[in-house]
């Protein structure tokens, strides 16, 4: 949403939680920009969401159907 | 809401769930360490999607519930000073102490007040310079960045009127604790995947080495669970112990390496009595050496007294797995969440209290150790 404060431990972000706009503080996440998903504990960022590793798990699952598909189609 | 939502997909919970009944073929138990994952296991009922050999054990994984009674009491009696302003998180209210709890001090007169954050006991101190503020800290790894945040910038703007009284616990020594015991009963750990967010994971590869146990570092939504678990199974079935890593998207090997540089700094590692267990050695965190000023403890001279726990709660069974929540006679009968008798009561992330509020008297029974 928006970044405000210059000193990497007074950093504090914006932070849009689906509609709910929160202060956290952005002092562990200094490679944050806006635009990123942070996971938010206490007030704090503290950690980047990767958005690539999160849709592997989506791939992943897309996999199992399909040899289980394929397992049914063979027996 | 985006990395939320398609996280607890039923279609695909199901998928997960058939892919581990495929692979489980022996009886195994498996022990979150997390109240976040033990409230979200019993919500969505993810247990019975699980086949009958798979056990989940609920273990100390709620920082509200191992406080012990001793702090508590500390907490209330700081709170009961009239020049004292007490702050805290909203789940530490209703944990009662021996005689009474927060709010009940709050109701009686106490200025007792919840925070989101503990930045903003600081900012309470700074408006309240005629006042004592005490922030009461108790948390996991996930909690000690802020915590340690609080301190820091409380030291840097000289606040001499703030202080914490600090419960900090840390995961993988109460894991030790629970495998070196002679009866443990679990075969694998799902690891806190937010605490793990903060710390990495490198502590776990001892663990690993020593006890031959997998840990699986997995998140919170019904398909995290899921996953995890079905990594645990697989590495179960064949054979193997390591440390693996579901939760990818938010955890990295190494942590977060400013948050672990402030803990360092603010914090030393210490024995902590959990309640429900007893003390574990090198299990928590207290204020180091260089910010004992902002010790509450120290401050208000508080002294100790021993609290024995109420002998109907069999809360330290269950946290390590002995025994299930319904199967305690107090259960639903003298302990609810309104009047909890121990630990795994006393907040909605402990297993007797989501048990309590799912209504779920039925749970299966845990698989016998090998």
């Amino acid at each position: 949403m928006s970044i405000s404060g210059d000193d990497s431990l007074t950093r504090m972000g914006r932070i849009d939680f689906s509609g709910v706009i929160k202060q956290a503080s952005l002092a562990y996440v200094p490679e944050v920009v806006v635009g990123d998903y942070v996971i938010v504990h206490v007030g704090f960022a503290l950690s980047k969401v990767d958005e690539a590793e999160a849709q592997k798990v989506f791939s992943y699952l897309k996999q199992i159907g399909e040899l289980g598909e394929l397992e049914e189609k063979s027996s | 809401m985006k990395f939320l939502d398609e996280y607890r997909d039923a279609e695909f919970a199901q998928k997960f769930a058939r892919e581990i009944h495929r692979v489980t073929t022996r009886p195994w138990n498996i022990m979150e360490v997390c109240g976040g994952q033990t409230h979200a296991i019993v919500k969505f009922g993810i247990d019975e999607l699980l086949p009958k050999q798979i056990g989940l054990i609920h273990g100390p994984g709620c920082p509200v519930c191992v406080t012990p009674l001793e702090v508590i009491d500390k907490a209330l009696e700081i709170a009961a000073r009239p020049d004292v302003i007490l702050t805290s998180f909203g789940d530490m209210l209703r944990v009662p102490g021996s005689t009474t709890d927060l709010l009940s001090v709050k109701a009686g007169g106490g200025d007792v007040r919840i925070v989101y954050s503990p930045l903003d006991a600081v900012k309470i101190a700074e408006q309240n310079p005629a006042k004592e503020v005490v922030f009461f800290g108790v948390g996991f790894e996930t909690t000690a960045p802020a915590t340690a945040m609080a301190v820091y910038q409380a030291a840097q703007k000289g606040l001499k009127n703030f202080s914490m009284l600090i419960s900090h616990v840390l995961v993988p020594p109460a894991i030790e604790a629970l495998m070196s015991s002679p009866d443990c009963k679990v075969h694998a750990f799902l690891a806190a995947g937010h605490v793990c967010t903060v710390m990495g994971y490198e502590e776990y590869f001892p663990l690993v080495r020593k006890y031959r146990v997998p840990i699986v570092v997995t998140g919170f939504e019904p398909l995290d669970i899921l996953h995890g678990i079905l990594l645990t199974v697989q590495q179960l079935e064949s054979g193997r112990a390591e440390v693996e890593n579901q939760y990818v998207r938010s955890v990295r090997r190494e942590g977060n390496q400013p948050a672990q540089d402030l803990i360092k700094k603010v914090f030393e590692v210490v024995p902590r009595k959990w309640r429900g267990i007893g003390e574990i050695p090198q299990s928590g965190l207290g204020l180091a050496a260089e910010y004992a000023a902002f010790d509450a403890d120290k401050k208000f001279g508080l002294t100790e007294h021993r609290v024995d726990e109420p002998t109907d709660c069999i809360a330290g069974l269950i946290l390590q797995g002995h025994k299930k929540p319904h199967e305690c006679p107090a259960f639903g009968t003298i302990c609810t969440p309104e009047h909890p008798l121990g630990a795994t009561m006393v907040s909605s992330e402990g297993a007797c209290a989501a048990y309590y509020r799912y209504r779920r008297h039925d749970a299966p029974e845990l698989a016998e150790a090998k």
